[in-house]
């Protein structure tokens, strides 16, 4: 689907829904990272709904890798929005026996072609996969989704040295620089600024956008014109627990679920 | 082995496109021939084996048949993580080429030396280990790697065309090889430690032992056959390799499950780093791993005395 066919209204609403099932399915289950869904909710609604080509289907076609697993729920909200997963399957989310675990299992599928939840995996795949596409004479994109705190890992960064070295322009990454990781925030543990420097001297094109607007989001994510050129870095700017007040940039959302009476709220705060 | 290996693969992409090759900067004088032949298919994904693991499980969901080449510590111990998750969990059938199997680089140092590498990969669901004696052997697992379900680990040593085979023996995932025949005892071996066995074997005939010699080959799976071996007669396993969770192990684990005797003795690398210099030769027999130190065990455990 291309920019044009969705409207920003419809974006919108698609993300509201996403939060809404990402806030009440991690109640019903008490499963941890709603903070860590709902900050990177519109990234991935912009990726499904506004730069991923339907007619751009098979094993060279396009792609999206959300490498920060524990936002599965947001992830599962997206597919299930996109209609790769059933609301059946996702309502099952987390229980015993359910193909939908915390961390995304790989299962193509349901549209996951590579399952994460260890950080630092994500890019390295993409880039093997951008690689092949390339090399198939497809011009299919890769997108892969990934933490801020995940750019601590080694791993990224001889991806990030690799998508460099062989030009893919065929791949996009975009991280969901929400400040925030596991213990508190990335420049009080391992500080990555100035990051867009270091992309941008790794060899990366890279763009920086409010990773709350949808709009901003659709237009940087669209595939660049050549597989042969720069890789692309989007560090979309967003706010951890966005779009439920009291779980707004507040670490305890990484651990903890909504309890009854807090669920109405954020319901009521995601209507719509 | 690696240039038979290096050969074969070169062939194989004349007629399947989908074949490339990844090293982390290594194989000087070996891969050339692919190289050249095939540019494009072929990437040094430089000293960055984490991304190179990931690299291989991206080309493989895209369709590609994907051998890593790398010397073995560092297509193992060095990216455990991403080959249970990128290809393990992901049912990739890439094949990672560990090279320098045991001490082949013994005087390079512990940090060359693969001797823990049977036992992590084979704990890894999905994954086969494959660890071929001569050249013949490598050239006759090929058609195998990259077909299937899953990764393979292909352990390789240096050992020239025939070291132990003159045909191309009939190997592959699940299936030994006996290359001795014998009634008194078996040993059980793989990789280079198969010749060694053969030497030892001629030293036992000259005991009054006959001892016979299998290449094991499969490490994951293990040929059903030899769990009839352990029915049959003792059997010891002679690894370059920690007694702790190679062939040996793997042995012991299968003839508990089976209810059969468990082999005689498991002959292997002790659980201890070299810490010395040495070639290959010395570290084995720091080990016992020599013919003489096999027969000489062998004789004890069978109590045959002198």
């Amino acid at each position: 689907m291309s920019q044009a066919a969705i409207s920003l209204p419809e974006m919108q609403a698609r993300a509201r829904a996403v939060r809404r099932f990402a806030v009440q399915a991690t109640a019903r289950t008490r499963a941890s990272h709603i903070g860590s869904a709902l900050s990177v909710t519109d990234i991935l609604v912009a990726v499904y709904f506004a730069a991923m080509r339907p007619d751009r289907a098979g094993i060279h076609g396009d792609h999206c890798i959300l490498s920060k697993g524990h936002a599965a729920v947001a992830l599962y909200g997206v597919l299930a929005e996109r209609g790769v997963l059933r609301v059946s399957d996702i309502e099952h989310f987390y229980e015993n026996g359910s193909l939908l675990a915390g961390h995304p299992e790989p299962n193509a599928e349901a549209g996951i072609i590579f399952g994460s939840g260890s950080l630092g995996h994500g890019l390295p795949v993409s880039n093997g996969m951008s690689f092949g596409k390339r090399l198939a004479g497809s011009d299919g994109h890769t997108w892969v989704v990934m933490s801020d705190g995940e750019c601590e890992e080694g791993s990224t960064w001889e991806a990030a040295l690799f998508a460099a070295q062989h030009r893919l322009g065929n791949l996009t990454a975009i991280v969901d620089r929400n400040g925030i990781q596991g213990m508190g925030s990335t420049e009080s543990i391992m500080g990555l600024e100035p990051f867009a420097q270091k992309w941008r001297a790794f060899g990366w094109r890279t763009l920086e956008v409010d990773g709350h607007d949808l709009a901003a989001l659709a237009e940087a994510a669209q595939p660049a014109g050549s597989t042969t050129g720069q890789p692309t870095m989007v560090i979309a700017r967003t706010t951890k627990g966005k779009g439920v007040s009291f779980m707004e940039a507040n670490n305890d959302w990484h651990y903890r679920s909504a309890n009854p009476d807090e669920l109405a709220t954020a319901l009521a705060e995601l209507a719509g | 082995m690696r240039n038979a290996l290096i050969d074969e693969l070169t062939t194989l992409a004349v007629t399947d496109p989908s074949v490339v090759l990844i090293v982390n900067d290594v194989g000087f004088s070996v891969i050339e021939p692919f190289q050249r032949q095939f540019p494009q298919r072929f990437i040094n994904a430089g000293v960055a084996e984490a991304n190179m693991i990931g690299v291989a499980a991206g080309l493989a969901l895209t369709g590609h048949r994907v051998f890593v080449y790398a010397i073995a510590p560092f297509t193992t111990y060095r990216c455990m993580e991403q080959i249970r998750l990128d290809l393990c969990r992901t049912k990739l059938p890439v094949t990672l080429v560990g090279l320098g199997g045991g001490f082949t680089y013994g005087q390079l140092g512990t940090t060359h030396h693969p001797t823990e590498d049977v036992a992590m990969l084979r704990a890894l669901p999905g994954m086969r280990v494959l660890a071929p004696c001569d050249a013949l052997e490598t050239r006759a697992l090929v058609p195998y790697l990259g077909a299937g379900e899953g990764p393979i680990y292909l352990r390789l040593e240096k050992a020239g065309q025939s070291d132990v085979h003159t045909t191309l023996p009939a190997v592959g995932p699940g299936c030994s090889v006996r290359v001795r025949e014998g009634t008194d005892v078996t040993l059980v071996s793989y990789g280079t430690m198969v010749q060694v066995s053969l030497a030892a074997a001629e030293r036992l005939e000259g005991r009054g032992v006959s001892a016979g010699v299998v290449s094991a080959v499969s490490l994951k799976p293990l040929d059903p056959a030899l769990l009839v071996e352990l029915r049959m007669r003792p059997v010891v396993t002679v690894e370059e390799h920690s007694t702790i969770g190679g062939l040996g192990s793997a042995l012991a684990e299968a003839a508990a499950d089976a209810g059969v005797p468990a082999p005689r003795l498991r002959l292997g690398v002790a659980d201890a780093y070299a810490e010395v210099a040495g070639d290959q030769a010395y570290l084995r027999s720091l080990s016992g791993l020599t013919a003489e130190g096999i027969e000489t065990r062998v004789v004890a455990a069978l109590g045959r005395g002198a």
